[in-house]
């Protein structure tokens, strides 16, 4: 699938998700951290809102539609091991808990131009690189 | 209302908001492309354009990488067209270079170990109303309020 209107379309999507990032203040560590800190509940009616708009399409969209607009078949995470994911989602807490910045606002903070936030995207990247190469369990 | 405002003292709106944005980021890309659009794959299939190592050449990074590639630089767009035409400043993080270096080596470490992060098991698995997503954003909220409340305690 490489007509211009997929990544278009691919495109427009992330654009939405990087403005409403932006929009909900996601994009400074300070906000998450003081949610974490119990200052400012804001991010669950962050993630409330975007989880609960995701849910009526990912439950009524395979139904309704059958098929993607513009292609075969509708993608579904594959499932992994329990234990790995909850160890795995322990120590990204631990990380996202020291900065306040999780995968998505680290990459949409250079669009809005919050630079010291590229530390945590480089110093992610290693992160992920460390995982992969040596903690992958294959 | 004093409730809410103790809950919210920034307010509400601006959240929910850009929540449903963010919301309507994913749902788009699902209902016209079908693919399930988590932020942290992207740290893991990104390598494969680089590195030979098999974990990284295996198929769901290289075949997914340039969609995901194209996904976050909609990240970016998005991002600078609020700065551009909300006419609001971006606070520049005052969070120190060691904790955003330490924090995210550990954040990315973690969330490709347990292969999700906010966006991956927050938004895409809780919406797919999957069991081991729920249980890893309960663990994930835990781990990060009691380290961000011990940072802080520290000083």
């Amino acid at each position: 699938m490489n007509t211009a209107i997929y990544w278009i379309a691919i495109l427009v999507s992330g654009a939405l998700f990087g403005f409403g990032l932006a929009f909900s203040t996601m994009l400074q560590p300070e906000v998450v951290l003081s949610f974490l800190r119990f200052e400012d509940f804001g991010l669950f009616l962050v993630l409330g809102g975007a989880t609960g708009l995701t849910m009526v399409f990912y439950q009524l969209a395979p139904g309704i539609l059958k098929k993607p607009l513009l292609v075969e078949k509708f993608s579904s995470k594959p499932p992994e091991g329990l234990k790995k994911t909850l160890v795995g989602a322990a120590i990204f807490g631990i990380g996202w808990g020291l900065c306040g910045v999780c995968p998505g606002p680290a990459i949409a903070g250079i669009g809005a131009g919050n630079w010291p936030v590229m530390y945590a995207l480089i110093a992610m990247f290693a992160g992920a690189y460390v995982q992969g190469r040596w903690f992958s369990g294959n | 209302m004093e409730l809410l405002e103790s809950l919210f003292p920034a307010g509400m709106e601006h959240y929910i908001i850009g929540g449903l944005f963010i919301g309507a980021g994913v749902s788009f890309l699902y209902v016209v492309t079908g693919l399930v659009g988590g932020m942290s794959s992207l740290y893991s299939a990104a390598w494969s354009y680089c590195s030979s190592i098999a974990f990284f050449q295996k198929e769901s990074h290289v075949k997914s990488r340039n969609w995901r590639l194209v996904y976050a630089a909609g990240l970016i767009l998005g991002a600078f067209i609020w700065l551009t035409f909300s006419g609001s400043q971006m606070p520049i993080t005052n969070v120190s270079t060691e904790q955003l270096l330490l924090g995210g080596f550990i954040a990315g470490f973690g969330a490709r170990y347990g292969n999700g992060c906010t966006s991956g098991h927050g938004i895409c698995g809780m919406a797919s109303l999957s069991v081991p997503s729920i249980l890893a954003v309960v663990v994930f909220l835990g781990a990060g309020m009691a380290t961000a409340q011990l940072v802080a305690s520290l000083g």
